[in-house]
């Protein structure tokens, strides 16, 4: 890494600051939400990553997991493709290069803390929030453990406790949030030896990529994957082969995941405005056509009943 | 065989325009299934 | 209908009482298994399927099932359909009895039910679609307390307190609806947000409202069924008004089912023609959609309406069964089946057999509570004290 400790601290700095003055939002139909300014992204260059495990070494270590079931030094575990669990919030996988068989590419899988998360979207107690640093962090503490953050995220991270009884949580990155507040680089950025990971402010990130891109355009996909995914994302991925053949899908589209639902959540006022209007209407003319069936009836019993009496009155007049 | 579409604008005007072909035929088929469901009963 | 003769009645219910008990041992062993062990000791979820059969068919399809009580006491009471007056009080029974089973079956399948509470009083997540089914689920099973109340009322002879919520009846019927309106719907909008997990097919920017009016489809369709079955178990309880009424009540219900179905039917192509996925129904998957669309919506459809054109009470009885088996289709197609559909098979969901057995044990419990609701309160019959209160 080659930024200074001091420059970061005056990001971090310069994050809470500017999120304080931070553009007023409004619910403007056509006003665009562009996230907390100056929020922090990962970049990951996947034609730097040779497939070390260091990241996930570092991420173990600074995460207090448990240990693995093989060492982070065996290498052949790249060979299976592996996700992220309870025990391992990043995976690195190895996939064939089809542009150039013989030179596997390593993508580096994690949380790819979205601007507009689809687990925070979705949870019904607000256990997980996005961050001014950028990172999309969970509280255990009011979890009722529904899991619908993991049906939500399109990105198949959040990963849950299902063998704990009393105390199941939902596992995934932090993108180092405890650390990036004191000061510190993300464990698996701190750690990677061939600098395939780099943190700084989300803008300057994209803007690394872009000059990669132009520097050298024959090693690059001209495209950075989660610049506009789902929104954006907090993690940003530049490849030399398709994103398609790093497991990656391409098929997510840029919208943001609260935005798929907000109009259904938006037809709510409408049902509890409208609906009783429509159905008290409906009672008050099947009550009308009942009382008009009534009186009708009424009516006609009285003419029977009159037309009876005066049928069985005549003979009385006659004799 | 399907067609390709490069614009939301050439998308929507190829679905909406089978979509309004099919309104009208949902409309007399509902009718007619009416005429249908309704046809035995007394009044 | 041929009715049972007492010596066959008991004899059935004895069989009925032996399978309830081994059922019931079972279900609380694995009650304790789960609670024990966590989800993973007695079910299939994975990080990949977080949601299996307790949320595709105790709650998806508990909740559709159950709507027999808003669709019926709408019909008779918002609509003035008062010749299905005797078919109100099962249905609410039912309605109230699915929606508290519904949150009997949560409990089981959240991590920490315990903190079921706390979307409402701790922190409250209005963003997510599941907050507003919480939400309305929570308040529905309340109203449908309050609208089944009289009936224990009348059994126990709090006869103020029982023409009191009579009084309601109105204002709960048009609670019911709105929020059934908005649960029912909102069950399908929990989908909404993954349009790259959920094929295209079941994928649609109107699966609320197709859940919304498959749910009118199961609670016609569920009356007609649980309406056979009464009369097949419960005919000594039913009074001359509910025997006389009911083949009216088939022949009606039949006939608004049909059409709710062709309506379902039209949008369902609608729906096809306005995303452009025409080529997805010559894949597998699109065979499948077929399978469910032509078999059981267009048929159930159909079969219903020749039913009603014949006045043949046998087909339409036959045909709720289709139409509810397809109702049970379409969320297990939209939960489980068509969901992940991208991941390789290694990767899918198949329910573990105990998860299966709670399921099973949940609507044990149920029919128990039926059975013991309808044998003691006026539900098939109205009580002497309170005729043509209404």
């Amino acid at each position: 890494m080659s930024i200074s400790r001091r420059k970061f601290l005056g990001w971090v700095g310069a994050a809470g600051l500017s999120t304080t003055i931070g553009k007023s939002a409004s619910a403007a139909t056509n006003k665009h939400f562009a996230g907390y300014p100056d929020s922090f992204a990962i970049l990951h260059d996947t034609t730097l990553c040779v497939g070390c495990r260091s990241c996930e070494a570092a991420c173990n270590k600074v995460n207090d997991l448990p240990p693995p079931d093989r060492p982070f030094t065996d290498l052949s575990v790249l060979e299976t493709r592996r996700r992220t669990t309870t025990k391992a919030f990043t995976v690195v996988n190895k996939y064939d290069n089809p542009k150039k068989s013989g030179h596997p590419v390593f993508y580096k899988k994690q949380c790819n803390h979205c601007l507009e998360p689809a687990c925070a979207s979705a949870c019904f107690v607000r256990a997980f929030k996005k961050t001014k640093t950028g990172a999309v962090v969970y509280d255990p503490s009011v979890c009722v453990g529904c899991r619908y953050c993991m049906i939500a995220c399109p990105f198949e991270i959040p990963t849950y406790e299902y063998d704990q009884a009393l105390t199941p949580r939902i596992r995934k990155c932090t993108m180092c949030h405890p650390r990036v507040i004191e000061g510190q680089l993300p464990g698996c950025v701190e750690a990677c030896p061939m600098e395939a990971l780099s943190f700084g402010k989300r803008e300057d990130m994209i803007k690394i990529a872009r000059e990669r891109f132009r520097k050298y355009p024959d090693r690059y996909v001209n495209h950075i994957y989660g610049e506009n995914e789902m929104g954006g994302t907090s993690w940003l991925y530049v490849s030399g082969a398709p994103f398609k053949a790093l497991g990656m899908r391409e098929d997510l589209g840029i919208k943001p995941a609260p935005e798929l639902t907000a109009g259904a959540l938006s037809s709510v006022p409408i049902i509890v405005g409208l609906w009783p209007v429509l159905l008290a209407g409906i009672y008050a003319v099947s009550k009308r056509k009942e009382k008009f069936a009534q009186t009708d009836q009424e009516e006609a019993v009285a003419s029977a009943l009159d037309k009876d009496r005066s049928e069985q009155s005549q003979p009385e007049e006659e004799s | 065989m399907d067609p390709i579409f490069y614009t939301l604008q050439d998308f929507m005007t190829y679905t909406e325009g089978v979509t309004y072909l099919l309104v009208i035929a949902t409309l007399a088929g509902m009718t007619v299934f009416w005429w249908f469901l309704t046809g035995k009963d007394k009044d | 209908m041929a009715h049972v003769t007492t010596g066959e009645r008991k004899s059935i219910f004895s069989l009925f009482n032996f399978i309830a008990l081994i059922v019931l041992g079972v279900g609380i062993y694995l009650t304790y298994l789960r609670f024990a062990g966590g989800l993973g000791a007695v079910t299939n979820l994975s990080d990949y399927n977080p949601w299996g059969i307790w949320i595709s068919f105790d709650l998806l399809c508990g909740v559709a099932l159950a709507a027999g009580g808003y669709v019926t006491s709408s019909a008779v009471y918002l609509f003035g359909m008062k010749k299905y007056h005797s078919a109100v009080r099962p249905a609410i029974l039912t309605g109230f009895l699915g929606y508290a089973l519904v949150f009997l079956a949560i409990n089981y399948d959240v991590g920490r039910p315990w903190r079921l509470p706390y979307p409402l009083v701790v922190q409250q997540g209005t963003t997510s679609v599941l907050f507003e089914v919480g939400l309305c689920v929570a308040t529905y099973l309340t109203v449908l307390f309050i609208e089944f109340s009289p009936a224990a009322m009348e059994w126990l002879g709090l006869k103020r307190a029982r023409n009191l919520v009579v009084k309601l009846t109105i204002l709960l019927t048009i609670f019911g609806v709105v929020l059934s309106t908005m649960h029912q719907s909102s069950l399908g909008a929990l989908f909404l947000i993954v349009p790259s997990k959920l094929h295209p097919l079941w994928y649609s920017s109107y699966i609320p409202i197709y859940f919304f009016v498959t749910s009118i489809v199961a609670g016609l369709s569920m009356v007609i069924f649980e309406s056979t079955l009464s009369h097949r178990f419960f005919a000594h309880k039913m009074d001359e008004t509910h025997l006389k009424e009911a083949n009216g009540v088939t022949l009606g219900f039949g006939k608004a089912a049909s059409y709710v179905l062709a309506g379902y039917f039209a949008i369902k192509v609608l729906g096809i023609s306005s995303g452009n996925l025409w080529h997805y129904l010559k894949t597998g998957y699109g065979t499948w959609y077929l399978v469910e669309l032509l078999g059981f919506v267009a048929l159930p459809s159909l079969l219903y309406a020749i039913g009603v054109r014949v006045k043949s009470l046998t087909l339409i009885k036959w045909t709720s069964v289709l139409a509810v088996l397809g109702v049970i289709l379409n969320r297990f197609n939209v939960c489980l089946i068509a969901f992940n559909w991208h991941l390789p098979a290694s990767e899918r969901y198949f329910p573990h057999w105990m998860e299966i057995g709670i399921s099973v044990f949940i609507v044990m419990i149920g029919l128990i509570l039926y059975r013991f609701i309808v044998t003691r309160m006026p539900i098939l019959y109205e009580h002497s004290d309170y005729k043509d209160a209404h």
